[in-house]
């Protein structure tokens, strides 16, 4: 299966400036191991968006297709084939 | 001579150059590596680790929406870089605590060797000129720790003190839990409060749990210490080992910030907030109060400083020296305004106005 991963602008210089990286080639799998194999090619890019224990950060939303992960069963959700992932900063901040 | 100002904001680091410390070209919000997001990251903790060939800068800066890191250059702040493949501070699995943000960094004697204070309440060490960093067990496994409690800054250790000669004996601070001592190169760690007060506690001079806002060492005394608590001003003379008041003669007891001369014995600078519940400079003029005579007596350091009511305070990193011999004085507000006075001329200067908050400024003759 594929997977479509859609970087925020601000984080781009951490993925060499890709809007989007696709995961091919992969077995079905929950959200977390998504977020594990795009880190094995950018770690820094995954600090941005999890801690070191792998949780992900309180203003960081991450969207399953239409859906906040969080709305769904958290980085536990299951990503099918062709999903797109899309990684936003919240609305937060003065 | 080339003097580095490093200013950390609540939204970003700033650097200020000068050749005469009259003069300064200001320059940020800095883009630490390749993070665009670090422009407006809060920078709590900077240092400049004068003991290499090339001065190293250290930042440590947290992003509300992209959580911490630290990043260090060589090069006086061209370029910047953060480890890849592992974060630099992090927390073991067993913890079960994350890193937050970085408070303090800190020399001691030993080459290469960094000392780190966080929130949470950790002590990390890094052996490679502030790369990379362990956790130190000993403080984190301290039964004490889970009697620690956050002041409103967070519960952070925010001040190290490595003795400068002696690699064993190491002393931090933390808001709150107090002031905590290692002699064994930080296998185990003792409370070193008696004497300073915790007017916010039943006990109102406990064995811990004192929030104590800045603690410094003496130039010329390793021995000498000063602190500036929540409510209190303190000197030791024996290490930590028992503190006396030296508040008498300031226009107030509270305050974050106190500060050492570089190179004179018994010479503090003092920054000086109303009250708990007054949370502006007294008598809503800036002000800076120096000692020395080891804080026997007090005098207003203050010429140059805006005359029209002031409100912004200066926290507790948010003053430095910058180690020349003829010392350069340095202190930022949470009005963004920023100020420098070099021993020999007297008299504040203004470096850079209006800025965000200034939460640390670190200072240091670079060439």
């Amino acid at each position: 299966m594929s997977v479509t991963v859609y970087i925020p602008g601000v984080l781009r210089n951490e993925c060499d400036g890709a809007s989007s990286v696709v995961l091919a080639e992969i077995a079905p799998t929950s959200l977390a191991q998504i977020l594990d194999q795009l880190a094995v090619r950018y770690p820094r890019l995954d600090r941005r968006i999890r801690d070191e224990h792998g949780g992900l950060r309180r203003y960081v939303n991450v969207f399953v297709d239409a859906d906040e992960c969080r709305t769904l069963s958290g980085l536990a959700t299951e990503v099918a084939d062709g999903a797109q992932v899309r990684i936003l900063p919240s609305v937060a901040g003065g | 001579m080339t003097y580095l100002l490093a200013i950390g904001t609540k939204k970003g680091l700033f650097l200020a150059v000068s050749a005469d410390r009259r003069d300064w070209e200001v320059t940020g919000p800095v883009v630490l590596g390749r993070d665009e997001s670090t422009v407006q990251s809060s920078v709590y903790a900077i240092g400049i680790d004068t003991r290499r060939e090339r001065p190293r800068l250290l930042v440590g800066a947290d992003s509300s929406h992209f959580g911490p890191s630290v990043w260090h250059s060589d090069d006086l702040g061209a370029d910047w870089t953060e480890p890849s493949d592992a974060p630099p501070i992090a927390f073991p699995p067993d913890t079960g605590a994350s890193f937050v943000r970085a408070w303090q960094f800190a020399f001691g004697p030993e080459p290469d060797v960094v000392w780190a204070g966080v929130e949470p309440h950790g002590l990390f060490r890094s052996d490679d000129g502030g790369v990379t960093y362990t956790l130190n067990r000993g403080l984190w496994d301290h039964p004490h720790r889970t009697e620690w409690f956050p002041g409103f800054g967070g519960p952070a250790i925010h001040t190290i003190l490595p003795h400068p000669a002696d690699p064993s004996r190491v002393t931090v601070a933390m808001s709150t839990g107090g002031v905590y001592q290692t002699t064994d190169g930080g296998e185990t760690w003792h409370p070193a409060n008696h004497g300073i007060g915790a007017d916010f506690l039943a006990e109102p001079t406990p064995e811990f749990g004192q929030c104590v806002h800045k603690a410094v060492r003496d130039a010329t005394d390793p021995a000498r210490m000063f602190v500036q608590n929540h409510g209190g001003v303190y000197r030791s003379d024996d290490e930590a080992g028992r503190w006396t008041s030296i508040a008498e003669g300031l226009p107030a007891d509270f305050g974050f910030a106190i500060v050492a001369h570089p190179s004179r014995g018994g010479t503090v600078l003092n920054f000086p907030v109303d009250s708990a519940g007054g949370r502006f400079p007294p008598g809503n003029r800036l002000q800076a109060q120096r000692s020395d005579d080891a804080g026997a007596t007090w005098r207003s350091y203050s010429d140059g400083l805006p005359e029209e009511p002031y409100f912004g305070i200066v926290l507790r990193d948010a003053a430095t020296t910058d180690g020349a011999s003829d010392a350069g004085w340095y202190f930022g507000t949470r009005c963004g305004d920023v100020y420098a006075a070099v021993e020999s001329e007297g008299g504040w200067r203004q470096v850079a106005a209006h800025l965000p908050d200034v939460l640390c400024v670190r200072a240091a003759e670079v060439g």
